[in-house]
């Protein structure tokens, strides 16, 4: 052991570090003797029969002995610091093309359907994508710059979705139309939310938005006259290039642009009609971060009683982060169901709402940046490892607590703090002054 | 009125179950200040250990119902407080000093780990099992309806008043249970007069999941059926239960988790079986709203 000797940590015990692997391994041992060790099946009878796993057991504990020897040995010894690890001139470097990644990253954004034009299947992606990056950046209003953890925020969504294919449906209006209203109906679901939620602290806030969110998709499930109960809605009209349908008639839309019809062209339209909204939310935030509504939606995030003396008025402030993140949640939403030309309360289930909610954190609350990149890596990794798709969502809620545990204020990006008491040249990795949190 | 007294024994076994898995939100609660939103998905894992364990033994060749079913209730008790205590080691634990809504967002993640886990290690198909405890007592016929109180209703409630008092016990007289409640009172003052603060997080864990295991099991007893999914509707109720009864109070979380069987056992009865979860999740907002601390619970004091 060459470190050793500039080490000052304890001498390297071998004894203490086998021991607390061999507690860890028994620990392993006893989570795992049943659940991995054995497990059941409907056999033909339709009783359960019982198939032992034993090599898998024993190899799940041998990988946690292993894994927690090697941390007993190396935790205290091997202090990965990043400062020391990377130069000051890399970080440097890399907060100057950090400044520019937001600019890349929406230069990329535009270019992928000239890109991948032949790729149909990486357009539906990126549009999935960026819907979800959409997502984020409504929940991020309220999650990351209101503070207020909100987990039924796809309630929102699909407010949004049904009031658009309904009225869509019901009186034939266009995409046009269809998109303010339905946003307004889910800022006005915001609202319904909001009002009650007002005076609720942090956590019991958290679990009444979960519970509004479980009873509009029950609502959705159960008032079969309105929403179709389980079937839901089909036939929701596509959107119209300005009125020019998307078909191969001689007033559509390739037609009259003297274009071949091609079915592409409705996905790239929908792609940068997605986008579009997108950006329009991210515009939105980063200028309501400005506003007086933004900075006290960042007051009540750092403290509500703090923001009372000073005069804010905490009841308005909560209802516009609430109406605002719902309103953007229903655009989507009005997306979500033109595109998908069918909608069911499947959709909205409470782990829309988590991973969403995932995106924000994984993305570092507040950041805008962070949630569109968080957005791409989960979605992506998602599409990358569909054939471990039972894994991903074990694999995704460990790096929600991960994240939580080893880089709260996110994995991708740190938000840059809207308001700074004073200013001071900007240094890469400095950040206990920080304003924020 | 045989079918109200009916649905009135139906509430209340559904309710001692709920009342169980309360303690394990009303105490973490009331000690650490955090919304255990995984003690849901615990209690699925506890029944699902249950299911094992029995199966296992059947496979080793006990044949004796009420022998099995003991050393079951003790396993599962044993290896679902296991993952308790793990889950607070690793999901909890580093979070003591993070901001006000890390370790929500690290239960949440902790759920979905758990839900998963058991989907990929037990698959997602639900998973029968044969009804093992016969029989009960016809109490009274009306006209054309007999009121039935059958064993496994008895067997469910009074199990769960047992260890109610035990519980009671454990935290009125024992050493244990005095720094449960110093801990409650003021962590850091705790720890000052000499109360291992750690510990006594984790063994609240351990207890909370343990108790979460014995409902499991009498829920795989009385309803025969379950997934990987029961844990988040459960859960969604045990708290309603516990935040009804007054949030940190142990009578209240049962007390709520009867109310809360019965409201909605009765709504069902009554009212429409399809908006069962409604009512239910309604009784939740309109408790967190109108009355935060509850029926037996303290009025909270918001601190700067």
């Amino acid at each position: 052991m060459p470190r050793d000797s500039e080490s000052t940590t304890k001498p390297l015990n071998v004894t203490a570090a086998l021991k607390e692997a061999a507690i860890a391994a028994l620990v392993a041992f006893g989570l795992f003797v049943l659940m991995i060790g054995i497990r059941t099946d409907q056999g033909p009878t339709g009783a359960l029969v019982l198939t032992t796993r034993f090599g898998a057991l024993a190899a799940i504990v041998a990988a946690v002995f292993a894994g927690a020897l090697l941390r007993a040995l190396l935790w205290h010894r091997v202090t990965i610091s990043f400062d020391r690890l990377v130069p000051a001139s890399i970080t440097a470097t890399a907060s100057s093309i950090a400044a520019y990644a937001a600019a890349a990253f929406l230069a990329f954004a535009l270019m992928v359907p000239i890109v991948f034009y032949t790729n149909r299947y990486l357009l539906d992606l990126a549009i999935l994508i960026v819907t979800y990056t959409m997502l984020g950046f409504g929940l991020n209003i309220v999650v990351g710059l209101a503070g207020l953890l909100d987990l039924g925020y796809v309630a929102f969504y699909a407010v949004g979705a049904y009031s658009y294919a309904l009225i869509a449906q019901d009186f034939g209006f266009s995409f046009w139309i269809c998109l303010p209203l339905a946003g307004i109906l889910a800022a006005f679901a915001g609202l319904l939310l909001g009002f009650p939620v007002l005076r609720l602290r942090g956590d019991y806030l958290a679990i009444v938005t979960l519970g509004f969110g479980e009873i509009i998709r029950l609502i959705l499930l159960n008032w079969q006259d309105l929403t179709g109960g389980p079937n839901g809605i089909s036939g929701i009209p596509r959107p119209s290039f300005f009125g020019l349908p998307f078909n191969s008639a001689n007033n559509g839309f390739a037609a009259t642009f003297g274009l071949e019809f091609s079915p592409t062209h409705r996905i790239v339209f929908l792609y940068y009609l997605i986008l579009a909204l997108a950006l329009l939310t991210n515009w939105v935030t980063l200028r309501l971060r400005r506003l007086p509504i933004g900075r006290a939606w960042e007051a009540l995030r750092e403290d509500e009683i703090a923001c009372r003396a000073l005069g804010i008025n905490t009841t308005t402030t909560k209802l516009t982060a609430f109406a605002m993140g719902a309103m953007f949640g229903g655009f989507a939403g009005a997306f979500f169901a033109t595109r998908q030309g069918f909608i069911s309360p499947e959709s909205f289930t409470f782990g829309e709402s988590a991973l969403v909610l995932a995106i924000v954190v994984l993305g570092g609350m507040g950041s805008q940046l962070g949630v569109a990149v968080a957005a791409t890596a989960m979605l992506g990794a998602f599409e990358l490892f569909r054939e471990f798709e039972q894994y991903r969502m074990l694999v995704f809620g460990g790096a929600m607590v991960a994240v939580m545990i080893y880089r709260p204020r996110g994995l991708v990006s740190r938000r840059t703090p809207s308001v700074l008491l004073h200013e001071r040249p900007a240094r890469a990795g400095e950040t206990h002054r920080e304003t924020s949190r | 009125m045989e079918y109200f007294v009916q649905q009135l024994i139906n509430g209340i076994t559904l309710g001692s179950i709920y009342g169980l898995i309360a303690i394990g939100y009303t105490m973490v609660y009331g000690i650490i200040g955090m919304i255990n939103f995984a003690h849901g998905d615990i209690f699925m894992v506890g029944s699902f250990l249950a299911l094992i364990a029995f199966l296992g033994l059947v496979a080793l060749g006990i044949s004796s119902v009420p022998l099995a079913l003991f050393i079951v209730l003790l396993v599962s008790m044993g290896l679902t407080a296991l993952y308790g205590w793990t889950v607070e080691r690793i999901a909890y634990r580093p979070l003591r000093r993070s901001f006000r809504l890390a370790p929500l967002i690290s239960a949440i993640g902790m759920s979905i780990v758990l839900q998963n886990y058991v989907q990929v290690a037990q698959g997602a198909r639900v998973k029968p099992l044969p009804p093992l405890i016969h029989g009960g007592y016809t109490l009274f016929e009306g006209n054309d309806f007999a009121v039935r109180l059958s064993n496994i209703q008895i067997i469910v409630v009074a199990t769960t008043f047992v260890l109610m008092a035990g519980f009671s016990f454990l935290v009125a007289r024992t050493r244990l249970g005095r720094n449960m409640r110093a801990c409650e009172q003021d962590l850091r003052m705790a720890a000052l007069v000499g109360v291992d603060v750690d510990r006594t997080i984790s063994l609240t864990f351990v207890i909370g999941a343990a108790l979460a295991a014995v409902a499991g099991l009498m829920f795989l007893l009385y309803y025969g059926v379950i997934d990987f999914f029961i844990g988040f509707l459960a859960g969604v109720k045990a708290f309603t239960a516990a935040v009804l009864g007054g949030i940190g109070s142990l009578p209240g979380a049962m007390l709520g988790g009867l109310l809360i069987g019965l409201i909605e056992t009765m709504w069902s009865a009554y009212f429409s079986i399809e908006y069962k979860d409604v009512a239910a999740f309604a009784i939740l907002i309109i408790v967190l709203i109108f009355l935060p601390t509850g029926i037996l619970g303290r009025p909270e004091i918001e601190k700067v």
